[in-house]
């Protein structure tokens, strides 16, 4: 069936980002009343995409040959001068794995939420939402062309501004979409000039060109064989512009603060965009041009930066985690953490890794905000995890389904997916030449997943009920629970194919065959890591176990930590202090220097103009021109005069005309006596 | 046919002038009416022209053969957009004013008189048409700010008049020297001399008695004619007129002077300042291109600073048409690589027209808030309207997102092309402009929290949303903005072999 579907595989491609995108804009066009209609166009569009994202990906299954499957299109957009600008989509292991992650779990989170968001009057502009971010999202990995992709990165970013400001009466969500926007867009504009750069060097901006493309040889080496500034090869420094845009968009320290805030959104919106999704593109970005960041001898500075801020980002977003109370937040936390891993993977030439790791985190990510939905909808609203307990017996269901995805996210070993591709990142980092650090910033990081996702379990789901507002939760229905159990199967399932015994997942992005390898374990170091993983789960669920195991009844009693951590717990629960530290640094002086110009011109530019019309006047005087005078006093005296009839109704309608037309007059013959003076 | 078309809408104020019992709306719903011939002519154009390649259309007068003045007019690609761009604002506005009530006959008729104006900028091909045409706009602009304006708007016009015209007085006195010294004003002519090298030796020989050297004498000249341009655009720091000329005229009138009155400069620039003076533009490009960056910066930092919604997209225009600027002296100044330099040029055209088109929805939405809450059109006069008015917001909110670049719709495509080229040729310059693209998200976004977001503001609670009309006003701009945003080759086509022609100017 394969082979019967490649000669219409370009088409059918361009058609899994298309049919959300149209249905997106044919809900624009239904009114508010019609919500049912729109959550059925969009289901219905992006169900008929998920088939073909699975019948694509399909194609890519082919085992046994030695480099990876690749589809490649391309065609003209647009031409300015002599030049034309291509485009085009390209099917390949990468973008295969991605569009059917992405069509599925976000299939399961649209029919999640026609439960979820039952209730609210804008629920078919929702769907309208949700299907513009599918869209572009899916163009985003489906692109050929860096400019594609850029196009479909910036409308996943609008998506995500009118998703997190769905509540936009809400002054703090409206807040979080601006910010969200602006923050990303810092790293947008670094995208924008580095692609740019790319394009002036390569003179192409599509990936896979038959040999001409920018991933390919002989533009690589033009981009290795030209020194910048600072002796940065265009290939480094156009990757570290490229590496910025994909700090904003996946939440990378320092461009990390809009996610946390992002979670204003409505939950599903925080399950699909910033777990699941779009904050991974930042991560497939760099995965899909890895090569540029490879472009070199050994460890490149491009590389090195990625894993470093991958690393410290990790690192520091499990430590906030840890001092957080929200329930969404403290998940937001850790999608940046985790995100920081996959960038470690990417950093430490990982891709395969770190693409396994962003299959497996969309799923068990996706699963952990859905259950805090099914939670915080159970809770009548509540999100605070201090005023939660005692959850799992009203609330079974969906307690079972966060535990699998809690499992998953510390990396409870063998039966979970995320515990194999924590390893994989490991691994990879372990190997790498370019120093242990990123290895030792995972692993800390590995640790504090543990901690802090035991905290958030049994703060939410054990103990006694701390409030008497959640005593009475109630279950969610079907619609709600069987997404859950989809993704919960994911997330267990998926760890069948990239263990280090049949590494199917990275052989199939690396387009290799992959062979069951049962003396994985024997070669060099591989025990060992499996060990520490091992070690690195039990001691973080016994840290947590230890200190959260018997909390105290009093909602209002403090964290069991804040009082050993003293200042560093303060610290913590303000996420360091990114926030007040950009406010003190960049948006207080911004708009100090706004003021400062805005001064400048009332009061120097505006005078100087003033005072060169006075002179103007004199001038006009002083030569005795009456022409000057006559233009003043002719002038105003015939503009007052039209300006009384104006204001007198319409009976002064007649001669206003011809007043005009002597007006015009008057100025002709200004102007033909300035020609004669001159 | 392109003496139809320049003179048509003259012709529509002449009628309007001898009709003497016209109402005010009629006047109004004719004059509108009236103004689809352009487009119409415009559209025909662009059909039979379908190799964008030559000129579309020509009209010649020997006017005054003793001194070699002739009246020219010429369409190309370049023109025709510019020509589109005119004619499809002019009905807007006009539609517009009717819709909001403020039209007359005069007031129509002013706005007729100012079209035939433009189409002759936009076309002519000796200076003396370009000039009259040039001067011509200023008097019923000025009249339209002072009449219908706002409480400061005799003051605003007045500067407006004056700054403006004193920058008409500094071209006309730089193509004066150059009839005197080189005897022709024609565009072509002077063109030509200029790529041989005689305007220099020409210009050197007829001033002989002034001791300076031909090079320096054309410096002045292009001094004076540069003057001319950059207070329409405007440029920083001649762009002192401009805030209180946009916030005071009537909001219609807003749209005309940004929409189109901006783009004579823009087009000025490109189309007859550089190839009559590419070596003097060489030495000058570099102060140019940093003026630009200061134009796009300033130009964004202080719509930041600003409280009254016009007041802002004033600025945003100063810092959008810096784009155009940037893109102009990036490719005189470098004298790079002809792929960046044309990547550059038929950037800061569709700028140029994407701009006039954005801008023409950003301030209709305006007006629509201005006539619903009686006038007022502080940025915190209002909030949470998308709750009461979502078709207004949706649209408004989509003319916001192109005017800060989001690809998909038109904006982007000119600001990817002038920043693609301007990287090519003056990297640093690129670079520190893409702070403007930054800050111009900053304070759209802010105008979109502050007016549309948050809790509903008082006294709105009762606004009715977009009427009929309105979304009939709306629809033609939208598909402007998203059409070519999808396909911009629809504009494109226009201006590819003009771009190349306008690069030979240039010496390799």
């Amino acid at each position: 069936m394969a082979e019967a579907l490649q000669p219409h595989l370009p088409t059918l491609l361009w058609a899994i980002p298309l049919l959300p995108l149209l249905a997106a804009t044919a809900v624009a066009f239904l009114p508010d009343a019609r919500g049912r209609i729109a959550s059925k166009l969009a289901i219905g569009a992006l169900g008929v995409s998920c088939v073909l994202a699975l019948l694509a990906t399909a194609c890519t299954l082919t085992p046994g040959v030695d480099k990876p499957f690749r589809l490649t299109t391309s065609a003209t957009w647009f031409t300015f001068g002599e030049s034309a600008l291509k485009v085009g989509v390209l099917l390949d292991p990468m973008s295969a794995a991605m569009i059917a992650m992405v069509t599925f779990v976000a299939l399961w989170i649209f029919i999640y939420s026609t439960g979820y968001m039952a209730d609210e009057k804008r629920f078919g502009r929702f769907f309208g939402f949700l299907s513009l971010f599918c869209g572009a999202m899916l163009m985003v990995v489906l692109a050929n062309s860096l400019l594609l992709l850029f196009i479909a990165w910036e409308l996943v970013g609008l998506a995500s501004y009118l998703l997190i400001g769905f509540y936009f009466e809400k002054p703090s969500a409206a807040a979080a979409a601006q910010k969200a926007f602006i923050t990303t867009r810092v790293g947008d504009m670094a995208f924008f000039l580095g692609m740019i750069w790319l394009y002036r060097q390569t003179g192409t901006l599509l990936f896979y060109d038959g040999g001409n493309g920018l991933l390919e040889s002989a533009a690589l080496a033009s981009l290795a064989g030209t020194t910048t500034l600072g002796g940065l090869t265009v290939s480094a420094a156009a990757a570290l512009l490229l590496l910025v845009g994909a700090m904003g968009k996946s939440g990378q320290v320092p461009l990390h603060t809009w996610l946390p805030d992002a979670m204003e959104g409505p939950t599903p919106v925080s399950a699909l965009i910033h777990a699941a999704t779009m904050v991974a593109a930042g991560v497939f970005m760099v995965a899909r041009v890895h090569p540029i960041f490879a472009n070199g001898d050994g460890v490149t500075t491009a590389l090195t930066a990625t894993a470093w801020i991958g690393g410290i980002t990790a690192l520091y977003a499990a430590c906030v985690a840890v001092a957080q109370y929200d329930f969404k937040r403290i998940l937001a936390y850790s999608t940046v953490s985790q995100l920081g891993f996959m960038m470690v993977a990417l950093g430490t030439g990982g891709v395969g890794a770190a693409m396994f790791h962003l299959i497996a985190h969309a799923f068990f990510k996706a699963l952990l905000f859905l259950s805090a939905g099914s939670v915080i909808h159970g809770c009548h609203g509540e999100q605070d995890i201090r005023k939660m307990g005692g959850l799992s017996k009203p609330l079974r269901r969906t307690f079972l389904a966060y535990s699998i995805g809690m499992m998953a996210l510390a990396g409870f070993p063998f039966l979970f997916s995320g515990f194999w591709s924590k390893e994989a990142i490991l691994h990879s980092a372990e190997i790498w030449p370019g120093g242990k650090g990123p290895f030792a910033l995972a692993v800390a990081a590995a640790l504090l997943t543990a901690f802090y996702m035991t905290r958030q379990a049994l703060l939410v789901f054990f103990g006694k009920p701390r409030r008497p507002g959640v005593e009475h939760p109630h279950e969610s229905p079907g619609v709600i629970l069987v997404p859950l159990y989809v993704l919960a199967a994911g997330a267990v399932l998926l760890s069948l194919i990239a263990t280090p015994f049949w590494p199917w997942f990275e052989k199939w992005i690396d387009g290799e065959a992959a062979r069951f390898h049962g003396g994985a374990f024997g070669e060099h170091g591989a025990i060992g890591l499996l060990i520490l993983s091992l070690a690195l789960v039990t001691v973080g669920v016994g840290a947590g176990w230890a200190v959260y195991r018997r909390v105290s009844d009093d909602s209002g009693a403090p964290d069991p930590l804040s009082g050993k951590l003293g200042p560093l717990w303060r610290l913590l629960e303000n996420a360091m202090g990114f926030d007040a530290l950009y406010q003190k640094a960049i948006i207080g002086p911004l708009a100090m220097l706004a003021s400062l110009i805005d001064a400048i011109e009332r009061g120097i530019l505006v005078p100087v103009m003033a005072a060169g019309e006075t002179v103007l006047k004199a001038f006009g005087r002083l030569t005795g021109a009456s022409d000057e005078r006559g233009l003043n006093a002719g002038f105003d005296g015939a503009c007052s005069g039209l300006k009384r009839r104006a204001a007198g109704a319409s009976g002064a309608q007649t001669g206003r005309i011809q007043s005009y037309l002597r007006t015009i007059g008057l100025g002709v013959a200004v102007l033909l006596v300035l020609y004669l003076w001159l | 046919m392109l003496l139809t078309l320049i003179l048509a809408p003259l012709a529509g104020a002449a009628l309007l002038a001898a009709w003497r019992g016209a109402g005010d709306r009629a006047a109004g719903r004719f004059a509108a009416w009236w103004s689809l011939i352009p487009i119409v002519l415009v559209a025909l154009l662009g059909f039979r022209g379908a190799n964008p390649g030559g000129a579309m259309a020509a009209w010649s007068l020997d006017w005054i053969p003793d001194a070699g003045i002739a009246l020219t007019f010429v369409v190309d690609g370049t023109s025709w957009l510019f020509l589109l761009l005119t004619s499809l604002v002019t009905t807007f506005v006009l539609a517009i004013s009717l819709q909001k009530g403020l039209t007359s006959r005069s007031y129509a008729a002013l706005i007729l008189v100012m079209e035939t104006m433009l189409l002759g900028v936009f076309t002519a091909r000796h200076f003396i048409p370009f000039f009259l045409c040039w001067e011509m706009t200023l008097i019923p602009a000025y009249l339209l700010i002072r009449l219908w304006g706002g409480p400061n708007a005799p003051r605003a016009a007045r500067r407006f008049f004056i700054v403006t015209l004193g920058g008409g007085v500094c071209m006309l006195l730089g193509f004066l020297a150059l009839q005197i010294g080189v005897g022709t004003m024609d565009f072509g002519q002077l063109a030509e001399m200029a790529s041989k090298g005689d305007l220099t030796k020409t210009l050197a020989t007829a001033f002989a008695g002034t001791a300076l050297t031909g090079p320096t004498l054309l410096l002045f000249v292009a001094i004076a004619v540069l003057l001319g341009l950059a207070v329409k655009i405007p440029i920083v720091p001649f762009h002192a007129w401009l805030p209180d000329a946009y916030a005071e005229a009537p909001t219609p009138i807003t749209i005309l002077l940004t929409g189109l009155l901006s783009k004579m400069g823009v087009y000025g620039l490109l189309r007859v300042f550089l190839p009559i003076f590419p070596e003097t533009f060489a030495v000058l490009a570099p102060w140019l291109a940093a003026l630009a960056v200061a134009t796009v910066l300033l130009g964004a930092l202080a719509a930041l600073a600003q409280k009254d919604l016009k007041r802002i997209l004033a600025y945003s225009s100063v810092n959008h048409l810096g784009y155009c600027v940037l893109a102009a002296a990036a490719v005189v100044a470098s004298q790079g690589d002809r792929e960046s330099a044309s990547s550059a040029i038929s950037g800061a055209f569709l700028q140029a027209f994407n701009h006039g088109i954005i801008a023409s929805a950003m301030f209709f939405g305006i007006a629509i808030l201005e006539s619903r809450s009686g006038g007022r059109r502080g940025l915190d006069d209002f909030g949470g309207l998308r709750a009461r008015v979502p078709v207004l917001c949706g649209l408004m909110g989509l003319a916001i997102f192109a005017s800060l670049g989001l690809p998909g719709l038109s904006g982007f495509i000119g600001e990817f092309l002038v920043f693609n080229g301007t990287f090519g040729l003056l990297p640093w310059a690129a670079a520190v402009s893409v702070l403007g693209l930054l800050f111009t998200a900053v304070f759209l976004l802010r105008l979109i929290r502050k007016v549309f977001h948050g809790p509903l503001g008082e006294g709105l609670s009762t606004w009715p949303d977009l009427s009929t009309a309105e979304r009939w006003l709306f629809a033609p701009v939208i598909a402007l903005i998203v059409i070519p945003g999808l396909w911009p080759q629809v504009l494109l086509r226009f201006l590819n072999a003009d771009t190349l022609r306008l690069l030979d100017f240039l010496k390799p």
